[in-house]
């Protein structure tokens, strides 16, 4: 199976490729997916106190299109709000990133890191966290 | 050195251009079919065809007689199981094999049992030999049939053969072995091994695609097996269907290559994968997968812990190698050979198979080591279990969402 140009970009030159403090109060953390299934997300975001998301960080264990979508997600979240990081849908990383349909798990999975990390966020700074939509699968 | 470099040799391999030409006359005036009788066309097929049958006999030690051409390996295990099922039917109705076969093997006995045979699947040690005292104890009254690979086609392990035929025949089973990955890359001999039946292809050994062989003995004991094609009733009525002369005589020029370059390139071969794999097993957390003293000569299989199959394919840009992953399926599952292993799935889903051959040169590996390794570090980097498993974390511990 080729892989569609911008899939290819973000697997070449991956943005936010790194680590956060987890342990800080304004940095969020999402832990997805699972090693028996061939991908792990870990997306992470630091937010100020106007809730604006200033930073945000992954490190992905999978195949290149669950690496791009991550990349993708970290280019997206950095300069929004919350309130507009959770209207982010897996469809909207797919139709960017032309994947096919074997690989729309890994836009969910990018969903997903995203919902998790703003939830641990939110939970960290006493907030209740978001309920969450059910796993795609 | 030209790139990509192909390393997929187990996949299939690149025609040799000796082959080619010895194929090229098949096409244009020597056309006719090796079944017409009656003018010199015909003939000429069928000389063809002869001589294509005594160089294959030659490589595997048996007689002209005992080769049965076919469509490749696929359309050989097929014919060599059902038709030994059906032809044995009233002596019993029970197949042995094991869980690491080719699908060609496995899927043909999965359909046996539709029809009311009962199959045993061996399960393989961690090395991925069978265990022969397991075999022994599955055999019964009703063992018609052992089946076990010679040569596996992911981790290259090559199994006791003449031990298992030894076993079959005690107890008057009949004994076939896949041998596709086998023949043509160490020596196999149908006498010596105790062979009955066989499977083989010629696209795996430097010869074209679309064409491949059943061995079947004729002798001690004779063996026959319940056509699955029918027609004009050729290849002895085993197998009708008019006869694919260019391809069977590239075929056998194939074996005849290799008969005459096999010993020396089984030595080049696995030096080489002896270097490829020593040099990338210095990194961290990888692993040779399967037994590593009875192996076919040209294949390295190597799990890379905490960085995925396919991610690092797509980094190993100028190679062509495969994974033991499979995250382009719908299932998500990873390589049922390696799981048979009882390789964990993140260590499967890690792994990626180097498959030499005959056009492979030390400047390639030497390449692909590089590439590899920069390739592993860069996933590596990119891996949040590396990070975890680097800070001491233990990933077993972890309560995964699995999706």
């Amino acid at each position: 199976m080729a892989y569609s140009e911008k899939v290819m970009e973000h697997y070449t030159n991956p943005r936010n490729v790194g680590t956060l403090n987890k342990d800080s109060k304004s940095v969020g953390t999402g832990l997805v997916g699972a090693p028996e299934c061939g991908d792990v997300m870990r997306l992470q975001i630091e937010v100020d106190e106007n809730n604006v998301i200033t930073d945000a960080k992954f490190k992905t264990f999978g195949c290149g299109s669950a690496i791009a979508s991550s990349s993708l997600a970290t280019e997206w979240l950095k300069g929004k709000t919350i309130d507009e990081a959770l209207e982010i849908d897996n469809m909207d990383i797919v139709e960017e990133l032309a994947l096919p349909p074997v690989k729309i798990h890994c836009s969910v999975l990018a969903e997903d890191a995203i919902k998790s990390a703003i939830n641990d966020y939110r939970v960290k700074n006493g907030f209740e966290p978001f309920e969450l939509a059910k796993s795609h699968h | 050195m030209e790139l990509p470099i192909y390393l997929d040799n187990n996949a299939t391999t690149p025609l040799d251009p000796r082959v080619l030409e010895a194929m090229l006359p098949y096409f244009t005036n020597k056309f006719g079919n090796a079944a017409s009788r009656n003018h010199a066309f015909g003939w000429v097929a069928e000389e063809g065809v002869d001589y294509a049958r005594e160089q294959a006999a030659k490589l595997i030690g048996c007689t002209e007689k005992e080769i049965i051409f076919t469509s490749g390996a696929t359309e050989a295990d097929n014919l060599g199981i059902k038709g030994v099922y059906e032809m044995y039917q009233d002596k019993g109705n029970h197949i042995i094999t094991a869980t690491t076969e080719h699908k060609a093997v496995l899927d043909t006995c999965k359909h046996l049992e539709k029809l009311g045979a009962k199959v045993t699947y061996l399960k393989v040690k961690e090395d991925g030999l069978i265990d022969l005292q397991e075999l022994e104890a599955a055999m019964t009254e009703q063992t018609i049939l052992v089946t076990i690979m010679y040569g596996n086609n992911e981790i290259g392990v090559v199994q006791p053969v003449k031990e298992i035929s030894a076993i079959a025949h005690k107890y008057g089973a009949l004994f076939m072995t896949d041998a596709t990955q086998a023949v043509g890359k160490i020596p196999v001999n149908v006498n010596t091994d105790g062979i009955d039946l066989m499977a083989f292809s010629a696209h795996k050994m430097y010869g074209p695609k679309g064409v491949g062989v059943l061995y079947v003995r004729r002798k001690n004991p004779r063996v026959k097996v319940t056509a699955q094609m029918d027609g004009g009733g050729h290849e002895r009525g085993m197998r009708s269907g008019t006869l694919n002369v260019p391809g069977i005589v590239g075929l056998g020029k194939a074996c005849e290559l290799c008969l005459l370059e096999m010993g020396s390139e089984a030595k080049r071969l696995s030096g080489l994968r002896d270097k490829l794999e020593g040099a990338l097993t210095v990194l961290e957390e990888s692993y040779v997968n399967g037994n590593v003293e009875h192996r076919l000569p040209h294949v390295a299989n190597i799990s890379f812990k905490y960085v995925e199959g396919e991610g690092l394919m797509m980094a190993m840009k100028d190679l062509a190698v495969s994974s033991g992953s499979a995250c382009t399926s719908a299932s998500l599952e990873p390589s049922y050979v390696l799981k048979s292993l009882g390789l964990s799935d993140d260590l499967a889903h890690s792994s990626i198979r180097f498959g030499l051959g005959r056009f492979t040169t030390e400047e390639e590996i030497d390449y692909a080591i590089e590439n590899t390794k920069k390739a592993v570090n860069h996933l590596r980097d990119l891996s949040p279990l590396w990070e975890m498993f680097k800070e001491g974390i233990d990933l077993s511990k972890i309560e995964w969402a699995e999706h």
